[in-house]
């Protein structure tokens, strides 16, 4: 049934672009319509699959990038109060930076290749996944916490055997949040400058005018985006069985 | 078979002129008491009384502001710690680890490796015939059931000092009828140093060697008696009943 509304809904959605792209009054160059979407998949499939994987390498390197700092950021300030202190307004203020503004310096840092779109991929995603984490690590009942030290845990077997595995399940929500948004770091990395890749070519595409083909990128970054938040979903559901509730996936 | 406990220093718990204060309130004025070793004491009070910070600071979660508290020799914070296994009200189990990881966590804490805490941890379930619930997720328990995994978990710790905060005040009556009787044989079975904290009179009287109640806020202990009714204890006897009056007049004063 959940299915089935979400299926209606997509459907809906589409018969309405449609409806409005054919509308006489809307310049063809503005809008394609899914029909001449769908073609545009069609004839350029290889090129989009080409450009698609190099994208999502750079999604998914930068990821897991992301994770690695996301959770020893985080970890690390729980452990230690006055980092926590110190580094939350850094951590706020990283997800200030424009950074369709940086992403041209850091690719006149790291050059064209992979690096700068790791790095811009790795900066807006850590920041969902460390407050995520910090905030999950920070929600251990007192009362446990309590029972732990009347146990004799050490503070590394708290954080192991209770802190951990209580923050998983808001650890996996900061990695949906990433999930979606890190796609759209890569459109920014790759627009920054770039040889290949979904962004690039759906800016290339926007200068000549090929309007579909931009369509048919734009519908396959966001294909990406959904599957690896279904993914994580899919992840969630495995690695927290404890946890299970009705979710979007 | 018992679990194994280490041999206390002296045989007694005592409280020398106790206080305990949070800011401007009194938690405890003057507390002094001597409980002996291997008996069940009952702590009865009303409502926020001072029980649970007494619990906390025999438990070594706590300091006093003024005065001692000696648990079978150790006075200082870390050693009380060492000295007590501490029952929260709340069986706090954890929901990610099945019935046996739970209470295997009380040996994980002294260092024991996962495995070999669960291989420790089964015998314990046998014998207090729990063994079809070993592999259960606490989700999947009842509150019944739950909170005799958490008392497991108590006992691993294998500390000489069993200190329970109010340990069935959070279940239904029939269940806390059951539970009781389950506690009483589990006692009789595993003989400690029972420091058991309740605002259930008739718990009180049904598990305790003794029973000490104390005053409103500022928590003083205003009575104090033995409880010398045979084994199993009839909740329906005429001497469970003037035992049981005797503590809530105690309590009205």
């Amino acid at each position: 049934m959940r299915v089935a509304l979400a299926v209606a809904l997509v459907c809906l959605f589409v018969l309405a672009w449609q409806g409005i792209a054919s509308l006489e009054s809307v310049d063809d160059l503005t809008l394609a319509s899914p029909v001449e979407t769908f073609d545009a998949l069609q004839d350029d499939w290889g090129l989009l699959m080409d450009n698609a994987r190099v994208t999502l390498v750079e999604v998914v390197l930068g990821l897991a990038l992301s994770v690695a700092a996301g959770v020893l950021f985080a970890v690390s300030m729980h452990l230690l109060r006055p980092l926590r202190d110190a580094a939350y307004p850094l951590l706020v203020g990283s997800q200030a930076i424009p950074i369709v503004v940086l992403a041209p310096l850091f690719v006149l840092a790291f050059g064209y290749g992979i690096g700068p779109k790791l790095a811009i991929v790795a900066l807006i995603c850590f920041f969902p996944i460390t407050v995520n984490l910090l905030d999950g690590l920070r929600s251990t009942p007192p009362e446990l916490l309590k029972l732990m030290r009347s146990m004799g845990a050490s503070r590394l077997r708290t954080l192991r055997s209770v802190e951990l595995p209580a923050a998983l399940p808001s650890l996996f929500s900061g990695l949906k949040v990433a999930a979606t948004v890190s796609v759209i770091g890569a459109v920014f990395g790759e627009w920054a400058g770039a040889d290949e890749g979904l962004g690039r070519l759906v800016l290339l595409g926007n200068n000549q005018l090929q309007t579909p083909r931009v369509y048919a990128g734009i519908v396959i970054l966001t294909l990406m985006a959904v599957g690896l938040f279904a993914l994580t979903a899919l992840a969630e559901r495995v690695a927290c069985p404890w946890n299970r509730k009705e979710s979007l996936a | 078979m018992q679990t194994e406990t280490e041999a206390p220093v002296t045989e007694l718990l005592s409280f020398r002129k106790v206080t305990r204060r949070y800011g401007a309130l009194t938690a405890l004025a003057g507390i002094d008491l001597d409980l002996s070793a291997h008996a069940v004491t009952a702590m009865v009070g009303p409502s926020g009384c001072g029980k649970s910070t007494l619990l906390e600071l025999v438990a070594g979660l706590q300091e006093p502001d003024e005065g001692i508290v000696d648990v079978l020799g150790a006075t200082a914070a870390a050693d009380r710690r060492q000295a007590c296994a501490y029952m929260p009200q709340r069986d706090l189990l954890l929901p990610w680890r099945d019935a046996l990881a739970n209470a295997a966590l009380a040996l994980e804490c002294q260092g024991v490796a996962r495995s070999r805490a669960r291989v420790r941890a089964v015998p314990l379930f046998e014998r207090f015939g729990l063994t079809e619930f070993e592999h259960a997720r606490p989700a999947a328990l009842s509150g019944g059931m739950r909170q005799r995994v958490a008392f497991l978990r108590t006992l691993l710790q294998g500390r000489p000092v069993l200190l329970l905060d109010e340990p069935f005040g959070a279940l239904d009556a029939i269940t806390r009828a059951d539970l009781r009787e389950w506690l009483a044989a589990a006692l009789a079975d595993e003989p400690r140093t029972v420091l058991l904290v309740t605002h259930d009179v008739e718990e009180a009287v049904f598990l305790a060697d003794r029973i000490v109640v104390l005053s409103p806020r500022p928590g003083r202990v205003v009575a104090d008696f033995e409880v010398d009714l045979p084994r199993p204890r009839s909740v329906t006897s005429t001497a469970f009943a003037g035992l049981k009056a005797r503590a809530l007049e105690a309590l009205k004063a």
